[in-house]
């Protein structure tokens, strides 16, 4: 799928402050359709920042964010995901003492209804949309690769599978755009280039993906363009090649003077 | 239920069977067995172990579920009772009956549920025991000092000659005779508390292995995760305060049915501890667990009861006092289950059968609320 040029989620002039600390200025950029987006830039440039106020975990000092035209300030995370952007967290954050179907059966909450009285009755329509649930959380751990880990407590997964079942979970929510938190941190080079091809074939099945990401042999190969943030402000966007050759971002990674 | 058996028959219809309708009759038959063989004292302790299966499972829904620990989970159980004995009793001459007060006792309590869970929303953990506590205590002096200007509660007095549940116009407390089997009030309650306890187990069941069950689940483990998810944190939480409110509104009407009077004493901080520790010490989270806890902890302190007796004929004279021990066996098998069964005494099986040490690998979780987390 070729990314269209009409963007899906836009920010315009994003800035969070901290008491006295600005922790983003002035930040804006386009993601489209389609594509794989990467933000990358030096510990502490505010990237985490931009994801939580992405998904509505904070509220940004100014700007306006917009999912397909829709306004996402001051919608609280649940509503933001509702509204379809999912994430997942730099440091894990599984419901741990729930079995790996459970996580997953968690993230379809927000795209089904039952209530209470659903809930003790399990009259037709609920126990239709329970077996729903159930169907499609068990799907989406076979598209990630971990279908066979259903049953365990998802504490007692290993490293990469915690992340694929956290990708799972998101995935779940239906969500239009998946912003992913350092999904390969911490995984050697055969488990980065697997997860490499999931979340191409995520993108291919028509999602738009927005990562954040320290490893930059992945970014270079998988992102259709990327940002690059430092100090909180952008100071290149494009596709990885063009970028990797900015004078700027060369000296936000390796200092002045260098290169 | 069924994980009472062993695995290799629970695939076996016929032993299946033939374990619930075995249930069914030892229930059945328990309070004539008891009376025959304990006395008629027992058979109102069972009746009591049944309530407070109610409210341990109430509270399980709160704690153990959702994970927000409430130190004053009695206030529900008191706001059940006193609605009870306020429109059931020579009180203001008022005389509704048990059938229509039951359903506006857990609504009144679900409310409650809610006017307390609300402003706590941003709390976790101790912060939110403290308030909890702090309302537990607010409930009790209040019912306590409404006694002037104007007399609602009776104050420390309490509220005399309630009304008993009937059945037709058979008051249960006098006892009636079916099929030709004299029933005392001990019986009919029993027979009364057994089918509520029953559709209290069965809701919370249904409950817990739900949409909603797991939202709630979700925000026990990670608040910050839930509402990324898409779950509104604050009406899952508060849900969970009403529902469990609602089972401790049903106790307490039952209970000031029951005793036929009411007073602020039967309402203590204590009496939300024990309620707490039915549910710790059963397996927090696990409805067959909490329910064993709930039943132990009404017993087991009924039988030390004895130990007085016991001691005069063996001693001749009562060295260590029935009370006194009360509480300090009680501290000790805490504690004892505290160091060798963190889980409770029947954790859930998946819980049980995943308990290992610690692996390296272990999920690094966050205990912080939505409200910490967007500051």
């Amino acid at each position: 799928m070729r990314p269209s040029v009409e963007p899906l989620l836009s920010a315009v002039g994003v800035s969070k402050r901290f008491g006295g600390l600005k922790a983003l200025s002035e930040v804006s950029l386009e993601v489209r359709a389609g594509e794989i987006y990467g933000l990358i830039g030096p510990n502490g440039a505010g990237k985490t920042t931009f994801f939580n106020c992405l998904t509505g975990l904070y509220q940004p000092t100014s700007g306006t964010i917009r999912l397909s035209g829709r306004i996402l300030n001051g919608l609280k995370p649940h509503a933001v995901a509702k509204c379809g952007i999912a994430r997942t967290f730099q440091n894990i954050r599984l419901f741990a003492n729930m079995t790996v179907l459970e996580n997953v059966m968690v993230g379809r909450h927000v795209r089904s209804r039952a209530g209470v009285l659903g809930a003790v009755l399990r009259g037709r329509r609920a126990r239709a949309e329970e077996a729903n649930i159930r169907s499609k959380a068990e799907r989406l751990l076979g598209y990630v690769g971990i279908a066979e880990r259903a049953g365990q407590l998802a504490r007692h997964l290993p490293y990469g599978d915690q992340r694929r079942l956290e990708i799972a979970r998101a995935l779940a929510t239906e969500p239009r755009v998946l912003a992913l938190d350092e999904p390969v941190a911490g995984m050697n080079p055969s488990e980065t280039e697997q997860l490499r091809r999931l979340l191409e074939r995520i993108r291919d099945d028509g999602k738009t993906l927005v990562l954040i990401e320290h490893d930059v042999g992945l970014v270079m190969g998988l992102c259709d363009r990327i940002a690059v943030l430092d100090f909180g402000t952008k100071i290149a966007e494009g596709p990885p090649r063009e970028v990797q050759q900015d004078q700027r971002v060369i000296e936000a990674y390796l200092g002045v003077g260098a290169s | 239920m069924i994980s009472l058996l062993p695995e290799r028959y629970r695939g076996t219809p016929a032993v299946v069977w033939t374990a619930y309708v075995g249930l069914g009759l030892l229930l059945a038959l328990l309070p004539f067995l008891v009376d025959w063989g304990m006395g008629r004292t027992w058979v109102r302790i069972l009746d009591f172990a049944m309530l407070y299966v109610m409210l341990a499972l109430g509270l399980n829904i709160v704690v153990g579920s959702a994970g927000l620990l409430d130190l004053g989970f009695v206030a529900f159980y008191a706001v059940g009772a006193y609605l009870y004995a306020i429109l059931a009793s020579p009180q203001f001459g008022i005389h509704l009956p048990f059938w229509a007060l039951l359903p506006i006792g857990a609504g009144v309590a679900c409310v409650f549920g809610v006017l307390l869970g609300a402003p706590t929303l941003r709390l976790r953990g101790d912060y939110l025991a403290i308030v909890t506590l702090g309302f537990g205590e607010i409930i009790r002096i209040f019912l306590n000092n409404l006694n002037s200007p104007v007399n609602i509660t009776n104050g420390p007095q309490g509220i005399n000659m309630i009304d008993p549940v009937r059945v037709g116009d058979q008051s249960l407390t006098q006892g009636i005779e079916v099929l030709g089997i004299d029933l005392s009030g001990a019986h009919t309650h029993y027979y009364l508390f057994l089918l509520l306890t029953m559709l209290v187990v069965f809701v919370a069941i249904r409950l817990q292995d739900s949409r909603i069950g797991r939202a709630w689940a979700a925000i026990r483990e990670d608040e910050v995760a839930a509402a990324a998810m898409g779950i509104d944190t604050r009406n899952v939480k508060l849900l969970a305060f009403a529902m469990g409110a609602l089972f401790g509104g049903v106790g307490g009407g039952l209970f000031a049915a029951f005793q036929g009077f009411v007073s602020p004493e039967s309402f203590t901080l204590m009496e939300s501890i024990m309620i707490l520790c039915m549910v710790v010490l059963g397996g927090m989270g696990h409805i067959p667990g909490v329910i064993l806890g709930a039943v132990l902890l009404t017993v087991l302190p009924e039988l030390l009861r004895y130990i007085g007796p016991l001691q005069e004929q063996l001693i001749g004279r009562v060295v260590v006092d029935p009370a006194d021990l009360r509480l300090l066996l009680f501290g000790l098998g805490l504690i004892l289950v505290m160091v060798f069964r963190p889980q409770g005494i029947w954790p859930s099986p998946v819980r049980a059968r995943e308990l290992r040490p610690d692996n390296p690998d272990e999920v690094h979780q966050e205990q912080e609320t939505l409200y910490e987390a967007q500051r």
